[in-house]
C-alpha cells in the first residue's frame, strides 16, 4: 500500500489537467454522438413506425371474441316448452397457453371425473382446432366439480370453466323422433357449415326439427373485442355487438295428445300421426320404441349409443317418416274413389264376392277374408266388411296406369315434404315404377293385389295420415307441417308461418266422396262394420278402415329400398280414421307392429287418440 | 428572522458546500422521474416504496460520501477495492440469483457485489495512476489490465456479462483520461477488435442465443425475440406524446417482461414518447455533462480521474440500456441507471455521485 501513497514528483500538473481536458471533451463528444444515434433511433421507432407498432400492440392487447347467441327455444301449439336452455359449465383447454397437454389431462383426471369417450373426442377436436381456440373436455360440470377446479385453477394455465347454455329436453322420449337433438360439431359438420356464423358455437342440430331448422334456431353470432393481458385472461370488453339469439319456434303438436297418443300404444310397437286436415299441422307424431335426445346433447356415451343403435325395436328409427309399411286394406277407400271419379262403379253398383277372384283365362285366386264370401255388396257394404273381390274388380277394371295416376294426388310415391329430414317416398305401384326398378314388364294379378294394398306398395304412416287427411277434406288440402308460428325474442309477436299452397285435386262431384266417407262411417257405426268394437260410445262419428298387411315372400321384395322395409316379419296392424266423419278436425293413422289385426290392434288405439283430442277439456 | 429563512439557511449549510447543486438537481428529477415510472409500470405503491426507501439509504450514502475529501478516499482505495473483491469471490458460494449467482442475502437486503465494483474499481486504477509520473506505459497498463481483468473476469463467469463489460469500462475509462497515448489506444483497440470474434466461444448458450436474437429478432419470436419485440412494439406505439402516465398496455397487461427492470425505458417511452424519451436523454447527457465539468476543475489527479470515469460510465450504462430497449444493442442484461427497479445499483451509482460531489466542494482545498 506504501507504494501507492508515494508523494509524485515531477509532474506538469498544468499540461496533464489540460490534456484531462481534452481527452473529457472528446469522450463527452463521443457520448453525445451515440444519444444522438439514440434519440434518432427512437424517432424512427415512435414517428416512421408508430403506426405499425401501434397496430401491433393493438393486436397483442385485443381480442375479437365471438359471442355465441342462445338457440330459439322449441314450444308446442299451446306453448309448452319442449326444447329448454339451461345455464351449465364446461371445462375447456385454450391450446395456445396449455404447454403440457398430457400433463395438463393428467392433472385435470384427478380432479374430476374424465371418461374414456370424452377423452377421445378431446383429442380429434385439439388436433382439428387452431391454436388460438378453446377446445372443450367435459360438459356439464357439476357444482361440486366446479368448486374442485376452482380451488385448483392455479396449478393449470391454459385450462377454464366456461358457462354456457345446454339444451334440455324436458319430456324427454316423447319427442325424440320429432324434435331431434343438438349434438357436439363434428369434422363433417364443420366441413358445411359457415364457419364465421359457427365460430364459438359448440353445437348443431342433428336431427329431426333441430335440424331442419337449424338456420332459424341457431341466431346471430356477436362479437366483442376484449382487451386480454400477456395471459390471456379477460380484463375488460372494448365494444360490443350482441348475438342475436334464434327464433323461438311454435310447433303444430300437441303436447297432450302427444302423450296420449305414445299411451295408447300400451307398450306396443309402431306408430301414429295425426293430423288436423283443415291446415295440415300435425297434431300428434309417435315413433315407437323412442329414445332420449338428453344423452346426446353433451356427448352420447359408446355403448349407450351402441345400445340404441343395435336394438331389435331400432328405437332411433323414425317410423312415421321413415318406416315402409304395406298399406293393405287401408287403401281401400282411396281405391274406391278412383273408381268412382273414374266413372268405373257408381255407389250402389254390386260385385258378387264368392270369397275367390279369377282374373279371366286364370288359374289362380284372389281370396276375400271371409270363407265363401260376403255375397252381392255395393261400396258401402265393400268397405266396411273389407271385401277383396270389390277392389280386386275395382282395380282390373280401372288397369294399373289409371289407379297408379289418381293416387299420386293423395300423395303416395312421393314424399310429403314435411318440416323433416328423411322424409321417404315410399312405393305407389305402377307399370313405369316396375320398369325402372325391376326393369320387368307389369303382370295383371300385380294390378289385383294392388286394389288392396298388397304387392309392391310401401306408405309411411305419415303418406298415410296426410292421404287420409285429404281424403277428409275432398281431395285438396294443406300437406302436413310442423312448424306453426315463430318468434324473435321473447317479447316479440308471435308470427303465424305463412300460408301454404294446397297439394291434391278436388273431387269434383263432392257425393263420391260422401259415399266414400259413408263406407268408412259404416266401418265403425255400422252393423257389419270391422272396427265397430272401436267405436262403441264414441259420442261422435267416426270415418275410418282398417288394415292388416301380412308379410309374405314375395318376388317384389328386393327391389324396395332398404331403408324402407319393415324390420321383422310380424304382421302390421293398420289404421285410418278421421273424426267428425262430416267435419273433421282429426285425421290419423296407426300402424301397431306387433300383429294382430287391424282392427284388434290399431283401431283401439286410433280410437284414444281421436278421444285425447276431440273429448279434451271434457271430463271422462 | 422567519422560520422559513432559518431553515433555509439550516439548508445551505447542510448541503451548499459538499453538494453541488446543479448535479443534485439533475439526479433528483432523474429520481423522480424513475419513480413516476415505476409506479405506472409496477402497477401500485409497494414497489415505489421499497425503491424510495432504497433510493433514500442512496441519497444518505452519497451526502455521507460527499463529506469525505478525496484524499482519504485515495487512501480507503486499496482496501474497498480488496473488500469488494473478496464479496465478488465469495458470491460463488454464498450467493443466490435466478440464473447464476449474483446476489448475496444480507437478511434484509439483497447485495450484489458487482455492482460495487463499478465505484472500486476506477478508483483502484485512478490512485494507481495518481502516483505515476507520466502517460502510462505497457508497464503500468499491464497492472493496470490486472486490477480491471481479475472482477470483470469474476463477474463475466457468474454469469452477468453486461455488468462485467461496464466494470472494465469504468477502469479503461480511467486508463484514457489519464492520458495513454494515442497509438496505444488504437493498437489496443484492434487487438481487441481481433480477440472479439474468439470471445464467442467464451459465451455461453443463452448468451449466444440473445446475440442471434439481436440480429434477428423475428427468428424467436415467442422465445428470446419476445423481449426485444415487445419492447420495440412498447416504444413504437407510443408515438410522439406516448400513451399518458399509467396508460401503458404493453407493460399493464405483461406484454414487455422485465417492465420494472431492463426494460422500464420502453414502460417511459411507451407512456411520455418521443418527447419524454429525448428529455430524458438529454437530463442523464446534462448530469454526464456536470459531472465531468467537476472532474475538469479539480487539481488532484485522483480526484478527477475518478469522477470523470463515473461520469462516463453513466452515460455508457443509459447507452447500452437505452440501446438495448430501443433494439439497437443486444439484450445484455444491463439496467438503466437511476430509473429501473434494484437496489444496490441505485445505491451504488448514488455513493459514486457522492464521490463525484466530494470532489467539486474538495477541488479548493487540494491546490
Amino acid at each position: 500500500m506504501a507504494l501507492l501513497l508515494r508523494p509524485r514528483f515531477l509532474r506538469d500538473a498544468v499540461a496533464e489537467h489540460a490534456m484531462f481536458r481534452r481527452r473529457a471533451l472528446v469522450a463527452f463528444l463521443l457520448a453525445v454522438v451515440a444519444i444522438a444515434i439514440l434519440g434518432s433511433r427512437f424517432a424512427w421507432l415512435q414517428i416512421v413506425q408508430h403506426e405499425e407498432y401501434l397496430t401491433r400492440s393493438d393486436d397483442n392487447r385485443i381480442k375479437l371474441r365471438p359471442i355465441v347467441p342462445a338457440r330459439g327455444l322449441i314450444y308446442d301449439r299451446s306453448g309448452r316448452l319442449l326444447a329448454d336452455n339451461v345455464p351449465a359449465y364446461r371445462l375447456e383447454l385454450i391450446r395456445e397457453q396449455v404447454t403440457d397437454l398430457e400433463e395438463t389431462l393428467r392433472g385435470l383426471g384427478q380432479l374430476l371425473p374424465i371418461g374414456e369417450d370424452e377423452l377421445l373426442r378431446f383429442r380429434a377436436s385439439w388436433k382439428a382446432e387452431r391454436r388460438f381456440q378453446s377446445v372443450p373436455l367435459k360438459f356439464r360440470l357439476s357444482e361440486a366439480e366446479v368448486a374442485r377446479f376452482a380451488v385448483n385453477r392455479h396449478r393449470f394455465s391454459g385450462v377454464d370453466v366456461v358457462p354456457y347454455l345446454t339444451r334440455r329436453y324436458p319430456y324427454g322420449d316423447l319427442f325424440g323422433h320429432v324434435i331431434g337433438y343438438v349434438a357436439r360439431i363434428d369434422a363433417e359438420d364443420a366441413e358445411t357449415l359457415d364457419p364465421a356464423r359457427y365460430s364459438g358455437s359448440t353445437h348443431i342440430g342433428k336431427s329431426g326439427i333441430e335440424r331442419h331448422y337449424e338456420g332459424r334456431l341457431h341466431g346471430e353470432i356477436g362479437f366483442e373485442h376484449v382487451e386480454v393481458n400477456a395471459e390471456g385472461r379477460t380484463l375488460r370488453v372494448l365494444e360490443r355487438t350482441p348475438a342475436s339469439s334464434g327464433e323461438h319456434l311454435y310447433l303444430t303438436v300437441d303436447a297432450e295428445l302427444q302423450q296420449a297418443a305414445a299411451a295408447a300404444f300400451e307398450g306396443q310397437h309402431g306408430s301414429a300421426v295425426a293430423i288436423d286436415p283443415r291446415n295440415g299441422d300435425v297434431l300428434a307424431m309417435v315413433s315407437l320404441p323412442g329414445f332420449d335426445p338428453n344423452p346426446f346433447v353433451n356427448g352420447i356415451g359408446r355403448e349407450e349409443y351402441a345400445a340404441l343403435l343395435h336394438s331389435e325395436s331400432r328405437p332411433l328409427f323414425h317410423r312415421a317418416v321413415n318406416g315402409g309399411y304395406e298399406p293393405g286394406s287401408t287403401i281401400k277407400p282411396f281405391v274406391a274413389l278412383a273408381a268412382l271419379e273414374l266413372g268405373i262403379r257408381r255407389p250402389e253398383d254390386r260385385v258378387l264376392s264368392t270369397g275367390a277372384y279369377r282374373l279371366p283365362g286364370q288359374g289362380r285366386e284372389y281370396r276375400d277374408w271371409r270363407k265363401g264370401g260376403h255375397g252381392y255388396v255395393d261400396l258401402r257394404e265393400s268397405l266396411a266388411q273389407s271385401v277383396n273381390t270389390y277392389f280386386y274388380s275395382a282395380a282390373v277394371d280401372m288397369g294399373i296406369d289409371r289407379m297408379s295416376a289418381y293416387m299420386q294426388r293423395f300423395g303416395f310415391g312421393s314424399p310429403t315434404g314435411i318440416d323433416l329430414a328423411g322424409d321417404a317416398a315410399g312405393v305407389l305401384p305402377s307399370r313405369e315404377w316396375k320398369q325402372a326398378t325391376q326393369g320387368v314388364t307389369w303382370y295383371p294379378g300385380e294390378t289385383v293385389i294392388s286394389g288392396i294394398g298388397q304387392g309392391f306398395w310401401v306408405t309411411t304412416p305419415l303418406q298415410l295420415a296426410q292421404a287420409t287427411s285429404l281424403l277428409a277434406v275432398g281431395g285438396s288440402g294443406f300437406p302436413p307441417r310442423l312448424l306453426r308460428a315463430t318468434q324473435h325474442g321473447f317479447d316479440a309477436a308471435v308470427i303465424d308461418e305463412p300460408v301454404r299452397t294446397k297439394v291434391g285435386i278436388a273431387v269434383a262431384d263432392l257425393r263420391m266422396r260422401d259415399a266414400v266417407v259413408e263406407g268408412m262411417v259404416a266401418v265403425m257405426h255400422g252393423p257389419t262394420g270391422t272396427a265397430r268394437a272401436a267405436a262403441v260410445g264414441a259420442p261422435y262419428l267416426i270415418a275410418g278402415k282398417t288394415g292388416t298387411a301380412q308379410r309374405v315372400g314375395r318376388t317384389g321384395d328386393a327391389a324396395v329400398d332398404l331403408e324402407l322395409l319393415p324390420f321383422n316379419l310380424r304382421n302390421r296392424a293398420l289404421f285410418i280414421a278421421f273424426a267428425p266423419a262430416y267435419a273433421p278436425t282429426i285425421a290419423v293413422a296407426v300402424v301397431v307392429e306387433s300383429g294382430g289385426s287391424g282392427s284388434r290392434a290399431a283401431a283401439p288405439v286410433a280410437r284414444r287418440i281421436l278421444d285425447a283430442w276431440l273429448l279434451r277439456g271434457i271430463a271422462r | 428572522m422567519s422560520i422559513a429563512s432559518l431553515l433555509l439557511d439550516l439548508a445551505k449549510r447542510l448541503l451548499a458546500p459538499r453538494v453541488d447543486v446543479p448535479l443534485l438537481i439533475g439526479l433528483l428529477m432523474l429520481l423522480a422521474a424513475g419513480l413516476l415510472i415505476l409506479y405506472s409500470a409496477a402497477g401500485g405503491v409497494p414497489l415505489v416504496v421499497s425503491q424510495g426507501a432504497r433510493v433514500g439509504a442512496g441519497l444518505a450514502a452519497m451526502w455521507l460520501i460527499s463529506r469525505v475529501p478525496p484524499l482519504q478516499l485515495r487512501i480507503w482505495t486499496p482496501w474497498l477495492y480488496a473488500a469488494s473483491l473478496t464479496l465478488l469471490l465469495v458470491v460463488p458460494v454464498f450467493g443466490t440469483g435466478r440464473s447464476g449467482r449474483h446476489w448475496l442475502d444480507l437478511g434484509f437486503f439483497f447485495l450484489q457485489p458487482a455492482e460495487l465494483l463499478k465505484l472500486t474499481v476506477p478508483m483502484m486504477v485512478a490512485a494507481y495512476l495518481h502516483r505515476e509520473t507520466r502517460a502510462p506505459g505497457w508497464t503500468a497498463l499491464l497492472v493496470c489490465a490486472v486490477f480491471v481483468g481479475i472482477p470483470t473476469a469474476l463477474i463475466a463467469i457468474q454469469p452477468d456479462l453486461g455488468t462485467a463489460l461496464l466494470v472494465a469500462a469504468s477502469g479503461v475509462f480511467v486508463i484514457f483520461l489519464a492520458g495513454i497515448a494515442w497509438w496505444r489506444v488504437a493498437l489496443l483497440g484492434t487487438l481487441a477488435l481481433l480477440i472479439a470474434p474468439f470471445g464467442w466461444f467464451g459465451l455461453r448458450e443463452y448468451q449466444r442465443a440473445r446475440l442471434i436474437t439481436f440480429l434477428d429478432p423475428e427468428a424467436d419470436r415467442l422465445g428470446t425475440g419476445w423481449n426485444i419485440i415487445q419492447s420495440k412494439i412498447a416504444v413504437g406505439s407510443g408515438g410522439l406524446f406516448g400513451k399518458g402516465w399509467g396508460e401503458g398496455t404493453q407493460s399493464r397487461l405483461d406484454f414487455l417482461p422485465e417492465h420494472t427492470t431492463d426494460f422500464i425505458v420502453a414502460v417511459f417511452a411507451e407512456e411520455f414518447g418521443l418527447i419524454g424519451i429525448l428529455l430524458l436523454l438529454a437530463l442523464c447527457l446534462l448530469i454526464a455533462a456536470r459531472t465531468l465539468w467537476i472532474a475538469a476543475e479539480a487539481r488532484d489527479v485522483f480526484a478527477r480521474l475518478v469522477a470523470g470515469a463515473l461520469g462516463l460510465t453513466f452515460l455508457v450504462y443509459v447507452v447500452v440500456n437505452v440501446g438495448m430497449v430501443s433494439g439497437l444493442l443486444p439484450v445484455v442484461g444491463v439496467p438503466m441507471p437511476l430509473l429501473s427497479y434494484g437496489g444496490t445499483s441505485a445505491v451504488t451509482l448514488l455513493a459514486g455521485f457522492g464521490i463525484v460531489m466530494s470532489v467539486h466542494s474538495h477541488r479548493k482545498l487540494l491546490k
